[in-house]
Order: C-alpha cells, then sequence, then structure tokens
C-alpha cells in the first residue's frame, strides 16, 4: 500500500496525547521533579545485545564521527543526577532499530524519571499513582497489584523461575515445540520466552501489576538485591497484559557496571553483533558518584494506546513508521 | 537455498518449516523492553494445509520455500493422474490425488486453473471462482416455480453437488461460485 500523507491517529488521540504530556508535567511539577533533555545523539551507546541502535556520521572534520540515537536517556540523566542535578524526569524519543509491529514503532516516547533517596518500593508507588491520575477517565475501575516475579511464573507455569532445569521448563512447554532448540541452555532465553508466551497474557484484567524482583540473570541496570542476591532490584509495570515499563534501584557501583557492560560487549561478539564501546563518560560519573536512586522508564504511546483504547500504536501516533 | 530473516517475514511469504513448504499469514513482532525478541508466526502448511503457530527469535533465517502460483489449462484425467498445461509454452505438469485434493469436484476439461508448484512439482491446485457445469442429476422441479425458495440439490458432470433452486433442470448449465461452493445463476448457451 502506498503511504498517504495524512496522519494516522486521529485528531482524538492527538488531543488526548497533548492532555496526557500536561498531566504528566503537572504531577512533576507538583512533586518538585525537574524536567531535563538530554541528547538525542550521543557519543555512545548501550551495549545491551537485545537492543539494535541506529548510527549516523557527524561531518566534523578532520575527525568524522559516529553518533548514535539514544536507545534510552538512562546514561544522560545519570550524568546528571551524578552532577547534583536531584530528582529529574524528561519526556524524549527513543529509537530502536529493528523494532516495528503491533506494540513496536522504531520510534517512540518515552517518559524516564529518577528520584533520588527512593527505594524501589516507593518508586512503584508513585509509577501507580501516576498511571491511576492518568487513567482514571477511561478506566475508572483499575485497580494496582504488586507481584513477586517468582510467584508469578509460579502460578502460571509451576516452574521455578530462579532455579533453571532445562527438562522441566522443556515438558511445560510441550505446545512449543520450537522451544527446546531455540533456548537451548539459556535460562534467561527460556524466561523471556516463557514470560512472553505463558504468563504476560495472563495477568488480571484493569490492573495495575507491578512485577518485581526480578531473576539476577536479568538485572540489566539495577542494583542486586541485598538480602537475595539471586534477584534483582527491578519491577516492570504491566496493563492488559501490554509492558509499559521498567524501573531499577538503580545500579551504582561502577566497577560492577563496567563489568556488566564487558560481559554484554563479549556476548555481543560471540553472537557476531555489532561492536560497540563503552559509555565511558557515564562510567567516568559513576566513579565520581551516582546518589541513591531509582528510576523507571515508561512507553508513552502504549500508555496512549490503553488511554485511548487503541489496539496497535500506529493508532496513536500521527507518522508511524510505515508513513513517517 | 535462499534464505529470509524474521525481520522480512509478512504475509504470503513462502518458507520451509519442519521440511514442508509453508505459508506465512500472520507475524508478530513480541519484545519485552529488556530481553530477547520473538516472532510469533501463523503459518500455514501448504501440504496438509493445517495452520500452526511457531515463534522464531528475531534475527533468526529460515530456509525460503521455492513455491509458485502458475495459471494452467486443465487438459483430462487418466485414472491416476490429472493433467494440466501451462498455456504459453505448453508445458504439461500431472498432479496426484493430494495435489487436486477438493479441486477435483470443479475441474472442467480446458478451465483456467491456479496451480501452486513446489520445487516445480504440482503441490496444490485452485480452480477459478466461477465455473460453469452442466447439470446431469436432479429432482424434477415444478414448472413455473421461479422463486427459487428451498431448492435442491443437483450433481454437476464434474461431481460436485450444489444447491440449486427448484426450476432448474437436467442438461443445464449454472454458473457456480468454487470459493462458497454456491449457485450464482444459469448460463444462457
Amino acid at each position: 500500500m502506498k503511504p498517504s500523507w495524512r496522519p494516522v491517529a486521529d485528531i482524538r488521540q492527538l488531543r488526548q496525547r497533548a492532555q496526557l504530556l500536561a498531566a504528566i508535567r503537572r504531577f512533576f511539577a507538583e512533586r518538585e521533579v525537574l524536567e531535563v533533555e538530554t541528547p538525542l545523539l550521543c557519543r555512545a551507546t548501550g551495549t545491551d545485545p537485545n537492543l539494535d541502535f541506529f548510527s549516523s556520521r557527524f561531518h566534523s572534520p578532520p575527525n568524522p564521527q559516529t553518533l548514535f540515537l539514544q536507545t534510552s536517556p538512562e546514561f544522560a540523566m545519570k550524568r546528571l543526577l551524578a552532577a547534583g542535578s536531584g530528582s529529574i524526569y524528561q519526556i524524549c524519543k527513543a529509537f530502536r532499530n529493528g523494532e516495528a509491529g503491533r506494540f513496536h514503532n522504531p520510534e517512540f516516547t518515552i517518559l524516564e524519571w529518577y528520584r533520588v533517596g527512593f527505594t524501589l518500593q516507593q518508586l512503584m508507588d508513585e509509577v501507580a499513582e501516576l498511571l491511576l491520575g492518568l487513567l482514571a477517565p477511561k478506566l475508572p475501575h483499575l485497580s494496582v497489584r504488586r507481584i513477586g516475579y517468582q510467584q508469578l511464573f509460579k502460578r502460571h507455569t509451576g516452574l521455578d523461575a530462579l532455579c533453571f532445569n532445562r527438562q522441566a521448563y522443556r515438558e511445560y512447554a510441550v505446545d512449543y515445540p520450537e522451544a527446546d532448540g531455540m533456548c537451548g541452555e539459556d535460562h534467561a532465553l527460556w524466561l523471556d520466552f516463557l514470560f512472553s508466551h505463558c504468563v504476560q497474557n495472563r495477568m488480571p484484567e484493569d490492573t495495575i501489576c507491578l512485577v518485581h524482583g526480578y531473576p539476577a540473570i536479568q538485572s540489566s541496570l539495577a542494583r542486586l538485591n541485598s538480602d537475595d542476591t539471586r534477584v534483582a532490584e527491578r519491577f516492570e509495570v504491566f496493563i492488559n497484559g501490554m509492558e509499559l515499563g521498567n524501573g531499577f534501584f538503580e545500579l551504582s557501583d561502577a566497577d560492577e557496571q563496567e563489568a556488566r557492560f564487558d560481559r554484554e560487549i563479549a556476548r555481543r561478539r560471540r553472537q557476531a553483533l555489532p561492536d560497540v564501546a563503552k559509555d565511558r563518560l557515564f562510567l567516568a560519573a559513576l566513579r565520581s558518584g551516582l546518589p541513591e536512586c531509582s528510576g523507571v522508564a515508561i512507553g508513552l504511546d502504549r500508555l496512549l494506546m490503553i488511554a485511548t483504547g487503541c489496539e496497535e500504536i500506529a493508532e496513536v501516533l500521527a507518522f508511524p513508521v510505515g508513513n513517517a | 537455498m535462499a534464505t529470509y530473516s524474521t525481520n522480512e517475514f509478512k504475509g504470503g511469504l513462502k518458507i520451509m518449516l519442519d521440511n514442508d513448504p509453508c505459508s506465512i499469514i500472520e507475524n508478530e513482532f513480541v519484545k519485552p523492553g529488556k530481553g530477547q525478541a520473538f516472532n510469533r508466526v501463523k503459518i500455514r502448511n501448504l501440504k496438509t494445509g493445517r495452520v500452526i503457530e511457531r515463534t522464531f527469535k528475531s534475527g533468526d533465517t529460515v530456509e525460503s520455500a521455492d513455491v509458485v502460483d502458475v495459471e494452467m489449462q486443465y487438459l483430462y484425467n487418466d485414472g491416476e493422474f490429472w493433467h494440466f498445461m501451462v498455456p504459453d509454452t505448453y508445458e504439461q505438469y500431472q498432479a496426484d490425488k493430494n495435489a487436486v485434493a477438493d479441486a477435483v469436484k470443479w475441474l472442467k476439461e480446458q478451465d483456467i486453473c491456479t496451480m501452486t508448484l513446489w520445487n516445480d512439482s504440482p503441490l496444490s491446485v485452485t480452480p477459478p471462482n466461477f465455473v460453469e457445469l452442466t447439470i446431469t442429476e436432479t429432482d424434477p422441479g415444478l414448472k413455473g416455480d421461479t422463486s427459487g425458495g428451498g431448492g435442491k440439490p443437483a450433481t454437476l458432470e464434474s461431481g460436485a453437488v450444489v444447491r440449486v433452486p427448484l426450476f432448474v433442470q437436467i442438461g443445464e448449465m449454472i454458473r457456480v461460485d468454487t470459493r462458497t461452493g454456491e449457485y450464482v445463476s444459469r448460463v444462457k448457451e
């Protein structure tokens, strides 16, 4: 089909987006959280092998440079935190190459915020409060539920998420004959597969589900739990099975962060993915000291899908990638 | 052998799965914010017609299936095989019972059908959307009944049985929609 010049989202969705942005800014203004802007075009990018990035050439003779479109504003915002900004939030675009589908557009809008001195629990409370307020007009009966990852996983699959048992996982996934060959001995991959195919779609309806205590192998940029290092201080928020965001009690140990980068870079090499360099300025910021803080990123386009009852992300975008 | 990456997946793409040629019906991109991306795909097995769901790791590649649709004229049945010909090249193909399957009841000599070839061998046959066939058997209808209410079964020269209005008689030619198996009209010679 030939792309049309006309917007895909109709005027109601555009108005609702504007209202949503205004309500978010009010929410943070009341709490004296500072709105910030960080570059979309960055010298460095994340090392996560599951995130593919866009890169571009910056013509700056005599040394032309590669710049990346950010996949998330996390590193830059943490540099602000390390410099003493206090609690901050940002509404910006993020870019992820190869991601397009019903719930994905390669360019999307993120709301990311960091609360200095907040525990993960406090941040989960704030996420629930924000979402309840934003979605009340559309979903007045929305409730909030917190549940441990391990418990939720067990409830729907009967499996132990922390203790990998390939045979048990394979026997459970009998309806997915491809799973064992694809996931093999990769525990994290099994968890991604089983969670997205057998757990996510069975979450309670009309409920903000805050799933916390992710397995340590999926810790990303979260700190490990000091009492139980098998789990990370990470949560995800879901509504009606749709993943809306990820929150961490932020890792501030520069050495541990660098070790995670190195592991991811090594995995990239094994998988023959494009090489990336560690973000040295981010690591330097961590070394100078990141205040104790918790942070979360929410996909605003998906939030808008829920607020407007749209089934596809394209319906809430003026110009999705197909006719951008 | 040509391959496709999951990011080329779309409806209609022909791929090999478990050694059978398949056609993608629907492709859904599934990805957690942090974690592996998958393509959850609905696929029709072109040999059996069965629809299954399968998940691939995004970025994985699969072998393409050499499956093409070719317009061919149906020639005759020799008792075992059904013979078809490409009108432009006179190239002939013989399709077995499995390939012809349900299309058999609509086949009429000289009609143009769509033949699906896999590695240049007949995989399936799709009859034209509309065929014109003569009625070989039906109950005598009531003269003067043109309402068509109710109808009656009629056997056609190709063996298909369709419901026709009461006024339609043996020996008459009718037009049928092969996709629904429904009577459309009588055909004036």
